[in-house]
């Protein structure tokens, strides 16, 4: 019986090597993503909605972040990048180094939400309040922000630095060149977000509407004024949508190779992604928390996208 | 337990005079005091143990037992919680489970062979010996990036299976080794010497003596290693294992994903559902892991030739 189990554990290792041979490697149709959390439920959803009716072609989706699906992109080892924030200029260089080529789609918006404890006395925010919030880590109360608000110590949660939410907000609150402050809670899980602020009074934090939506419950978002004259507009589909809810609004994109939409189930997976995103009836970027582009964006998106093609053929 | 110490104070108790066991008696109503206190400070770790993993797993029974259904194990990921099940990330784990298994056991056993009856006692091997005991120790992660490195750019493996149970199978190495060398150590002499007595070769006592005597500890230390492998996310997260996959895997240059992943991806969903949803994963997991180290343990009860 034991000699038997050797036997056995022997000639499993040698199918194991066997196998390992270069040969059964064929060119597979396989459309391969990577990139950012953010984009990913709505890739998620498009990829799941094309493996229904394509089964022969296989679609993959990672979650590497933003900056590192770019990192893969630029290393031709994917086809399409998720991206919440554009290409930055130092991946842009690269690109132009190993010349690839790539088209920025965007597909949807998110709606960066600001948001405190129910309880909270806040109900709106001016930017220059958020600015003086999130610049650096000499605030420290409500006081500290504005004289007439409460002296109690301000808990504050966000995304990492990896994040293309944390960019986005960084540059559009606080300014590209600025510091930010470091001391805040920092987690790459949206979930921990939430749950830090939703359980006290005086804490703050931000990330993608979505959350916002699948915990309404337990959170309130603040009405946001991008200027200090300017009235607060809170943040919802049809403010987001038409970009009124300023300046956390913002696109989230896709970028797709040029080289690997050459090959037709990469084109054809992009041509769906497209299809999908403006089809009201499946409504699939509502259901998973994003808000859809206007038609006429959408309209422009498709030419895009036939433009690109033909420019490649 | 204190029975014991109760008939111990007594006997010395008799042979003392009245003043002598008054002082006597102080002292071992202190000791005894102290005996249970750490007895009480021992048995209070191990049930804030157990009340932990009691807790983590009823709680994650709860939440996730009403979301194990069939359907649960023959549908894919989806975006919707009632139609999303686990069947990409169960095949997943069961093809790098064989595989980390194929690569892993045949090097390791091989390697504590090696390092029990043949290699000589010299500094090098001592400096091996060291290497393979701090590996062992090394964070996961580590094995992802040499993985990444090697496995998928360098000899372009790419995404597959093949490289990701080739770095599972790097991670579970050293631990196989070392428990392999434990059970070949732990033979005894006298079955050697009782084999080269009756004339075998080297490799006849090794192979068809030492080995089997040693089986079950290397079966035991091998399953255990594996379900590690099993459990493991970090390094296949580094080598960019994908969290949605809509197919299973056909061979072993094709894509993947593995339970852990996938119950890392719901559990960051925004939607409670998905929390729930991971929940049920993580039994299904538990369950797996829980039968692995069973039969780790009934197959060295069953082939215990030799009261090591």
């Amino acid at each position: 019986m034991i000699k038997n189990i050797i036997f056995a554990l022997l000639a499993v290792s040698l199918i194991g090597l066997t196998a390992c041979t270069k040969g059964s490697r064929q060119s597979k149709k396989q459309v391969k993503i990577d990139g950012s959390s953010t984009v990913y439920p709505i890739t998620e959803a498009m990829a799941e909605e094309f493996s229904k009716v394509n089964k022969m072609i296989n679609v993959t989706v990672g979650v590497s972040g933003t900056g590192g699906g770019f990192k893969k992109f630029l290393a031709n080892e994917i086809d399409i990048n998720d991206a919440s924030r554009h290409i930055k200029a130092k991946e842009v260089k690269i690109a132009q180094e190993k010349g690839i080529e790539y088209l920025e789609l965007p597909v949807a918006y998110d709606g960066i939400s600001v948001v405190v404890h129910p309880e909270s006395f806040l109900t709106e925010i001016k930017v220059s309040e958020l600015k003086k919030i999130w610049a650096n880590n000499d605030v420290k109360t409500w006081k500290d922000v504005n004289p007439a608000w409460p002296n109690e110590k301000i808990k504050l949660y966000g995304p990492g630095t990896d994040s293309g939410t944390f960019d986005y907000f960084k540059e559009v609150i606080v300014g590209k060149k600025n510091g930010f402050r470091n001391d805040y809670t920092k987690s790459e899980d949206d979930n921990m977000l939430v749950k830090g602020v939703s359980g006290d009074k005086n804490a703050m934090g931000f990330f993608g509407y979505a959350y916002y939506e699948a915990n309404k419950a337990k959170l309130r978002a603040l009405a946001v004024a991008k200027n200090d004259t300017a009235s607060a507009i809170a943040p919802g589909p049809a403010t987001i949508q038409d970009g009124s809810y300023s300046p956390l609004s913002r696109p989230i994109f896709i970028y797709v190779n040029k080289e690997a939409s050459k090959k037709a189930w990469v084109n054809e997976f992009v041509d769906f992604y497209i299809t999908k995103s403006m089809d009201k009836a499946a409504g699939i970027i509502k259901q998973v928390g994003y808000i859809p582009l206007n038609d006429s964006e959408y309209q422009a998106l498709r030419n895009k996208y036939n433009a690109f093609k033909e420019a490649g053929m | 337990m204190a029975n014991t110490n109760d008939s111990l104070t007594s006997v010395i108790e008799l042979g003392n005079t009245e003043h002598e066991s008054v002082v006597n008696q102080k002292r071992m109503a202190k000791r005894k005091l102290y005996d249970k206190l750490f007895y009480r400070l021992c048995q209070s770790t191990i049930l804030l143990a157990l009340v932990t993993l009691v807790i983590l797993v009823v709680h994650i029974i709860i939440s996730g037992v009403s979301w194990l259904s069939l359907d649960f194990f023959t549908n894919f990921t989806s975006r919707f919680a009632e139609q999303a099940g686990i069947k990409a990330a169960i095949m997943g784990s069961m093809w790098v489970l064989v595989l980390t298994a194929a690569f892993a056991i045949p090097l390791g056993v091989s390697a504590a062979i090696f390092l029990e009856e043949y290699a000589p006692k010299k500094k090098w091997v001592e400096w091996i010996q060291i290497n393979i005991g701090n590996l062992a120790g090394m964070p996961s992660i580590v094995y992802g990036l040499v993985g990444l490195t090697v496995f998928v750019r360098y000899l372009n493996f790419e995404r597959s299976l093949l490289a990701g149970s080739l770095t599972l199978a790097l991670l579970v190495l050293p631990i196989i080794i070392i428990s392999s060398q434990e059970a070949i150590k732990a033979v005894p002499l006298s079955l050697r010497e009782a084999a080269y007595a009756l004339g075998a070769k080297k490799w006849q006592v090794v192979f068809l003596q030492v080995l089997p005597a040693a089986l079950p500890g290397i079966l035991t230390g091998v399953i255990l290693s594996i379900s590690r492998a099993i459990g493991e996310t970090a390094p296949l997260i580094v080598i960019g294992a994908l969290s949605f996959v809509a197919f299973t895997p056909a061979s072993i240059w094709d894509e993947f994903t593995v339970l852990p992943i996938q119950i890392y991806n719901w559990a960051s969903k925004p939607q409670e559902e998905f929390h729930q949803l991971a929940a049920a994963a993580i039994i299904v997991l538990l369950v797996l892991l829980f039968a692995m180290n069973f039969l780790a343990i009934y197959l060295r009860q069953k082939y215990q030739r030799y009261k090591l």
